[in-house]
């Protein structure tokens, strides 16, 4: 005789599935929130592209703009190439060293939980939240009115050399802009690393300094670089903390030393826009200088994200 | 036909003389150790003799990883330590003014508890510690570099990929690659600190070969959780108990005739 099922057992059965329109709702509310996403930034390309494409020609990113500026036949980007990636390079090498050694000094150095540490992780976050355009007259007024003059008076200057807009000034500003982002970067990189490894080093000897120089930062390097993609990526496209710093309307010559000044894409997509007497005439090469200014955002953050991947991978084999 | 005569008194037949006879190397006197106002190290003497394996036992927090970090002075690096009483190592008062932390780490060395292995090869981090303390000709390098994998059991299984990274190594190769790396540098004393919990039971094996191979040559201090390994390793054992050192012996002492009740009832496993 086989005992029977108790009721309660009985009763319990796994087929009773019910449509589940709560999670069907999100998970399509999701999807179509990440398709909006893809969508408007295909919009934004596809148009640039569409429009700036047939703009685009050999000569007009290889001259330096002799003539009118404005028209499609003699309109060229190349003094503005060069003077945004100068701009962008000065800016790195300002802003990598100092904001890593911050972050150094934050995360090995600062006892963390004190007062002094804290006002100055609020400083940083604050600072991240400063409009460009406060930076641009921060720099108007630090660099160029302040240190500027300054380093004239002191260098019995005839002219004003430093005391005003130079390329040296507008990258500075651009470094303090992107400050706090390079230092919160390489803070991450630098808490990821197991403590274990910094107690390796020490056990055998080492001090903190040859600790953090040997082995902390080398394997934060990935992240410091992550820090100088996202710092490129913003300075490069930002027009309002160059405007009163170093930016020019016009040169006829490239910039060829620290203290001239430089053209600039994202400032001439904004002159093309606003200063043309003929808008329909301007308005291709208005598409091409910011397809220009996209490609050469792209290309130097491509660069960045290369050095990255193949740091990455030397890492991983041993060296 | 002689007749087979046993001893009239009971002798020690176990305990080798050596063990008896070995030179003191470790001293600590009355050492307590405060976090901010806690105490966790309560006068605490103990004399550690050279050449032996001697293994610090008890129950998870009862101190024992945090006094074998005060001979190498590796609580330094945390906020709001202090240490009170002596600690001597060869006679020197190891928290005196005039010590130099990096001479005392170089005659100290550790391996901690989860393998540490530097994301570099495996020659460069064996190299690591020589380089750090000026050692710059290529061949000496080379040959400490293999003397030291040699020693530490692990030259057969990676001589032919020794620029290849440390991190494609087994779990148990990249602890005795961090034995290496605490040999390379030559120390007198090595500390473990339960070198082998993360490993395999294979693995484990491997490791407490390896340091009784070491103990001819260094003085081994090894904390661990394993009681059998404590046995199969040690020759002198000191159990904790929310830190204080309950009792301190030969290792054959603690585990078959304990002085303490406490000592017996964690041995046997009736707590902990």
């Amino acid at each position: 005789m086989s005992t029977p099922i108790p009721a309660a057992a009985a009763g319990r059965r796994f087929d009773r599935k019910r449509p589940d329109i709560a999670s069907g709702l999100f998970t399509g509310l999701t999807g179509l929130a990440t398709f909006g996403i893809l969508a408007i930034l295909a919009a934004i390309l596809g148009n640039i592209l569409y429009h700036g494409l047939p703009g685009l020609s050999w000569r007009f990113v290889s001259t330096i703009p002799r003539k009118d500026m404005f028209e499609p036949e003699s309109a060229a980007v190349l003094s503005m190439i060069v003077g945004t990636s100068i701009r962008v390079m000065i800016m790195t090498i300002f802003v990598i060293p100092i904001g890593v050694i911050t972050a150094v000094y934050l995360t090995e150095y600062a006892a963390s939980g004190s007062i002094y540490t804290r006002i100055i992780r609020v400083a940083i976050a604050n600072l991240a939240g400063v409009p460009s355009i406060v930076f641009g007259l921060f720099g108007l007024g630090f660099f160029i009115n302040f240190i500027g003059k300054n380093l004239d008076q002191l260098t019995h200057q005839s002219g004003p050399l430093f005391g005003k807009p130079t390329v040296l000034w507008a990258s500075l500003t651009l470094a303090v802009m992107t400050m706090p982002v390079v230092i919160v970067a390489t803070e991450e990189a630098l808490k990821a690393i197991p403590p274990g490894l910094r107690e390796a080093s020490l056990a055998l000897g080492a001090t903190k300094l040859e600790t953090i120089l040997k082995i902390v930062l080398p394997n934060a390097l990935p992240g410091i670089l992550t820090g100088a993609i996202l710092a490129i990526s913003r300075a490069a496209g930002e027009v309002a903390p160059i405007l009163f710093t170093g930016v020019a309307y016009y040169m006829a010559d490239l910039p060829s030393k620290l203290t001239d000044q430089f053209m600039d894409l994202g400032y001439h997509a904004f002159v093309l826009s606003t200063q043309s007497d003929n808008i329909e005439k301007t308005r291709p090469i208005l598409y091409a200088t910011v397809l220009v200014l996209l490609m050469l955002t792209f290309s130097l953050n491509a660069i960045g994200i290369i050095v990255r991947a193949r740091i990455r991978k030397a890492m991983r084999a041993g060296h | 036909m002689a007749a087979i005569t046993l001893p009239a008194d009971p002798v020690d037949l176990v305990t080798p003389p050596g063990l008896l006879s070995a030179a003191p190397l470790i001293e600590a006197k009355n050492v307590e150790l405060f976090y901010g106002s806690s105490r966790a190290l309560k006068g605490i003497d103990i004399t550690i003799k050279e050449k032996l394996v001697t293994a610090f036992i008890g129950p998870s927090g009862c101190g024992k990883s945090t006094f074998l970090r005060c001979f190498n002075r590796m609580n330094d690096l945390i906020d709001n330590v202090r240490i009170t009483g002596r600690c001597l190592i060869g006679g020197e008062d190891i928290y005196a003014k005039d010590v130099d932390v990096i001479e005392l780490r170089k005659r100290v060395g550790m391996v901690f508890q989860r393998s540490n292995p530097f994301p570099k090869s495996i020659y460069d981090n064996i190299a690591y510690g020589l380089r750090l303390h000026g050692t710059k000709d290529k061949s000496e390098i080379d040959g400490v570099v293999e003397s030291s994998l040699r020693g530490a059991a692990l030259w057969d299984e990676v001589k032919d990929r020794l620029h290849s990274s440390a991190l494609g190594l087994s779990g148990g190769q990249q602890q005795r690659l961090c034995i290496a790396r605490a040999i390379a540098i030559r120390p007198e004393i090595i500390l473990m600190d339960e070198p082998a919990s993360a490993l395999d039971p294979l693995a484990t094996v491997k490791i407490e070969e390896l340091i009784l191979e070491l103990k001819k040559e260094f003085t081994i201090v090894i904390v661990t959780h394993n009681m059998q390994q404590a046995t199969r390793i040690s020759d002198y054992t000191a159990f904790f108990y929310i830190g204080e050192l309950i009792e301190y012996d030969l290792t054959t002492k603690i585990f078959t005739n304990p002085a303490k009740k406490q000592t017996e009832d964690y041995v046997t496993g009736r707590f902990g």
